[in-house]
């Protein structure tokens, strides 16, 4: 069987050891627009910041497409899908056929439509290691930047930058900052945290025009900078998807095996939408581990074994200048809070389960409060007395504690 | 393979196995000078209330939810073992986030993560939590 993956993020890694756990035999190939070995996409922030480096941010070792035997096509765009032909058109006008395809194409910074914009000398998105080659190049420490975006992307690249630059203005739409993650006390202390380094931030405003090396904005302010950094958001690349009449909500629809509404055509990953099961909603949750899992499920159906991927959450887990915090789940539902000097936490419970969660500052174990979201654990199996002060396993039956440490594990 | 194993109702509640964790792991090669004055951060905890106490550390899964999510590609499974590259690992968390047992933590200055790896990159070889259990609470053999 011949298997093509369009795509070279964490969905196609997952999806070729999806394929290998069990199949040795089927050729793969891989067609990834960027020239680069699979790289961890989250790691341009810490390239920036000087924790890591070109090489560290290889996502599998240099031998991977190697010892997996997959043909690596770097450098190469996917124009067209022939889904009855069943073979994808490259830019170059090759052909590659397919038995079964893989559809990991990501997400692509969307670009607000801004008057000015295109008089800006120096720009930049915060997505791809390019765009963290380019700002490290144009950084200097006389260098103002401007952010436009207080959500994760923006505000991982003010970290990244900070050490470097002169002065960062980070600018939002919205009154506060990390709002698809954290509740108005959550930001309120990691705003504080932030702006202790220097960063400044103009929020509940945006800007209107640009020229130049000035930005006005919506409030009247004006804002001279070098360097705009644009992270307001990303779109699912689903138009290849889209042009051969695949179902498309906000991402790419696939059910729990990764199959499109297309035969043998599958998707994973940024470019899809996921049932989030603390919501009950379909949304895009572009984060790594649920596009490798993601990735790893379709490639395991793709070859005949079952593995669904139906426990899809949102989650996170991030930091900055030290301060680390970790979400996951939904907020609609009942709240228990607790927060002191430097932390906070957040349980929520709706209908007899946790469903969601934030802590900031202390994050230990907090693995043990997702699991009992992922795994929808009734809260009248455990003291959720005790699971109020931290996460531990005393607060499940002696017997569940039997099943997790006594036991081989899954 | 041969995993840790815990009996909760031998558990004596005693820490040792955490001391000699934190032993094994300090590169030292005699205890009291390896741990005089230092406060601890083993890679097997103990969890204790009202007389019952168990420990907890990396129950190397089949299906580990921390390699999965791994951002870098820091932690990878040798031989059913789930190791942590410290090298590649830049202290983002998400293993902790994603980790049911809790049995990922912070190393001594947070900026990467350490976890149990059944004291195979070490010099002790063989899991020094469970030779110096006194009462067979922590064991390591196949089931």
């Amino acid at each position: 069987m011949d298997i093509v993956i369009i795509g070279n993020s964490a969905a196609a890694v997952g999806c070729i050891e999806g394929i290998r756990q069990s199949d040795k035999e089927s050729s793969i190939t891989v067609i990834s627009k960027e020239p680069y070995p699979t790289y961890s996409r989250p790691l341009i922030s810490y390239l920036l910041y000087g924790k890591t480096t070109e090489q560290g941010m290889l996502y599998r070792p240099e031998s991977f497409y190697r010892d997996n035997h997959v043909t690596f096509m770097a450098g190469k765009t996917v124009k067209a899908i022939h889904k009855d032909e069943k073979n994808v058109l490259l830019e170059d006008g090759s052909l590659i056929k397919y038995d079964k395809l893989l559809i990991a194409t990501g997400s692509t910074p969307f670009i607000p439509p801004i008057q000015g914009l295109d008089t800006v000398p120096y720009q930049s998105t915060f997505l791809s290691l390019d765009d963290a080659k380019f700002i490290q190049a144009a950084v200097t420490p006389e260098t103002r930047v401007l952010i436009m975006g207080a959500g994760l992307i923006g505000l991982k690249c003010a970290e990244g930058i900070q050490r470097l630059v002169k002065s960062i203005t980070v600018v939002d739409l919205a009154d506060r900052i990390l709002p698809s993650i954290l509740d108005e006390q959550g930001s309120d202390l990691v705003k504080a945290h932030i702006e202790e380094h220097g960063i400044t931030f103009i929020l509940s405003d945006s800007v209107t025009r640009f020229e130049e090396n000035r930005a006005y904005l919506s409030s009247g302010r004006a804002v001279d900078f070098d360097l705009l950094v644009i992270a307001v958001g990303v779109r699912p690349n689903v138009e290849l998807a889209k042009d051969i009449g695949i179902h498309v909500g906000r991402g790419i629809q696939v059910d729990a095996d990764g199959r499109t509404s297309q035969p043998d055509i599958y998707a994973a990953g940024d470019c899809t939408e996921s049932f989030d099961i603390t919501s009950g909603e379909r949304r895009v949750l572009a984060l790594l581990p649920a596009a490798y899992m993601q990735g790893e499920s379709a490639g395991i159906h793709m070859v005949g074994g079952e593995k669904p991927y139906d426990k899809a959450i949102p989650m996170n887990a991030i930091g900055f200048f030290g301060l680390h915090m970790i979400t996951a789940g939904s907020y609609d539902g009942e709240s228990y809070i607790e927060s002191g000097t430097g932390t906070y936490k957040r349980l929520v419970t709706k209908d007899g389960l946790l469903k969601g969660y934030i802590l900031i500052g202390d994050v230990a174990r907090a693995g043990i409060y997702t699991a009992m979201i992922r795994n929808q654990v009734p809260l009248d199996t455990v003291d959720f007395d005790l699971l109020r002060e931290k996460p531990q396993l005393m607060a499940f039956s002696r017997k569940d504690r039997e099943e997790m440490l006594g036991r081989e594990p899954k | 393979m041969k995993r840790i194993y815990v009996n909760e109702k031998w558990c004596l509640g005693c820490h040792l196995c955490e001391y000699y964790c934190a032993f094994a792991n300090s590169g030292e090669s005699d205890m009291a000078v390896a741990l005089r004055d230092v406060k601890i951060n083993p890679r097997i905890r103990i969890e204790e209330r009202n007389g019952v106490s168990f420990a907890v550390g990396c129950r190397h899964c089949e299906e580990p939810l921390c390699v999965k999510s791994c951002i870098t590609g820091a932690l990878s499974i040798h031989d059913g073992v789930i190791q942590v590259d410290q090298d590649k690992c830049v202290g983002c968390y998400t293993c902790i986030m994603a980790c049911p047992y809790g049995a990922v933590m912070p190393s001594d200055d947070g900026s990467v993560i350490q976890k149990c790896e059944l004291c195979l990159n070490n010099s002790t070889g063989s899991p020094a939590c469970v030779k110096g259990c006194p009462n067979q609470a922590i064991v390591f053999e196949e089931r």
